[in-house]
């Protein structure tokens, strides 16, 4: 049976991971790398890496530590930031990323997706989508959710599938950083809506809303950054805890 | 031991060549015929869409090549189905090794299949030490059905072949080089075993 997914996920500058980690057996908390390998030891499904870097000189810096992390870890991963053609999705390919995730880029150029898909398949094409709701719908925002659009959250996920996308990252602004829980009516309302998986995202702060998002919003896999970094759930305890509500995950 | 990925521009291999070093072994991308013949275990990867990425085994004459092999030859994800008779994906003619036609997972299932799921039925020294129902990372769109050939299956909403073997052609649906502990001792078996 296909199980549920657990994926931490990493924000990376100039090539080091940016928030603060709690981790005590860490010898270097900023190295990305050793995180990671952690990370996939104590059981993460996936990773991703989200590189906030503004410079082009930094995204080599990028490429260096995709290099590594594939050298490193036994798990696939995904990267994202700031991609936007069909350059800047080889090089992180071809270094190791098993997937790339894209976002603004692909809302600024929708046939972004198509190109990547006829280059690289779907199967490694995750288009990131963060939405809020304004006066009770769901609209797409862009860089980072900083800037709103008219764009219907529900109208881009069916045309992103249609555009070839393996897969499709949620993130609620409104629920991101609240860590109050998933937004798991709109996540359901998407996971019907497409037939490709579905990644919450925002919102994780209990072990009972993992249990929630893939029960109640049908989500395919969930992500969530300080949670696991500040150690308030450990994935291991997460996973037990999950198989014990007859949630299929990967002990 | 010489082992040979085999690289004609299809999909990620450098995880590949990464996991057969974290095992001790040294591999090298080639496309040359006179390695490839030559080496003690070939690996054929791929990921992309089916019909492209035999175009391009054809474009350099590997097409020929592969199913003369007389060494353990391991496909991988999409090397795997071209080694099937055919593949519904793009109506790909395959390698014909494994008498098998590659068709599309049903809408019932949400397509691609991407993550981790157990494999069962184990036979083969493939699988020498892996527990029934171990997990192992998937993602495609695409599958082999159920053959004398397999020798683990898997479900999606039906039962497919997870991997198969023929004589000396072996082929997995899942990615060994990412499915953790479980894929590296399936690829050490591959390596050391057979």
């Amino acid at each position: 049976m296909l199980t549920k997914r657990i994926i931490p996920c990493l924000d990376i500058k100039d090539g080091r991971t940016v928030k603060g980690v709690n981790f005590v057996n860490l010898r270097d908390a900023g190295d990305p790398v050793e995180l990671a390998a952690i990370y996939a030891k104590e059981g993460a499904d996936e990773l991703v890496f989200l590189d906030i870097s503004a410079t082009e000189e930094k995204r080599k810096t990028l490429a260096e530590l995709v290099y590594h992390v594939a050298e490193t870890i036994n798990i696939p991963f995904t990267v994202g930031g700031g991609i936007s053609s069909v350059e800047d999705v080889d090089i992180l390919l071809k270094n190791g990323a098993d997937k790339v995730s894209i976002n603004s880029s692909a809302v600024k150029r929708p046939e972004l997706i198509n190109e990547l898909v006829a280059k690289f398949g779907s199967q490694c094409i995750v288009v990131a989508i963060d939405a809020k709701q304004i006066d009770g719908n769901w609209k797409v925002h862009l860089v980072g959710g900083k800037v709103p659009t008219e764009i219907d959250l529900f109208e881009w996920a069916k045309e992103v599938e249609e555009r070839g996308a393996g897969e499709i990252l949620f993130t609620s602004m409104d629920h991101d950083g609240t860590k109050n829980g998933f937004a798991n009516e709109a996540l359901a309302a998407l996971s019907e809506l497409v037939n490709i998986p579905v990644i919450a995202s925002g919102g994780a702060g209990a072990v009972s809303h993992f249990t929630d998002t893939f029960t109640a919003g049908k989500a395919d896999a969930a992500l969530a950054a300080s949670i696991f970094h500040f150690k308030e759930i450990e994935i291991q305890d997460l996973k037990n805890e999950l198989k014990g509500e007859g949630i299929p995950v990967r002990i | 031991m010489k082992i040979v990925i085999i690289d004609y521009g299809a999909g990620n291999i450098q995880s590949i060549k990464f996991a057969i070093k974290r095992l001790g072994f040294e591999a090298v991308l080639s496309h040359d015929v006179a390695e490839i013949q030559n080496a003690d275990k070939v690996i054929f990867p791929g990921v992309g869409e089916a019909s492209s990425a035999m175009a391009k085994l054809k474009a350099s004459g590997l097409d020929k090549i592969i199913p003369q092999l007389k060494q353990p030859v391991l496909g991988i994800c999409l090397g795997m189905q071209l080694m099937c008779r055919s593949s519904e994906e793009g109506n790909t003619e395959g390698l014909n090794i494994f008498d098998l036609d590659v068709v599309k997972f049903p809408k019932t299932v949400k397509v691609p299949q991407i993550g981790w799921n157990q494999i069962t039925n184990l036979k083969s020294d493939l699988f020498k030490g892996i527990p029934d129902k171990s997990y192992i990372y998937l993602v495609h769109s695409f599958y082999a059905p159920l053959d004398p050939e397999t020798i683990a299956s898997s479900d999606y909403g039906l039962s497919y072949s997870a991997a198969l073997q023929k004589d000396n052609f072996y082929g997995v649906q899942f990615h060994p080089e990412k499915s953790s502990e479980v894929g590296s001792e399936i690829l050490k078996n591959f390596l050391t075993v057979i």
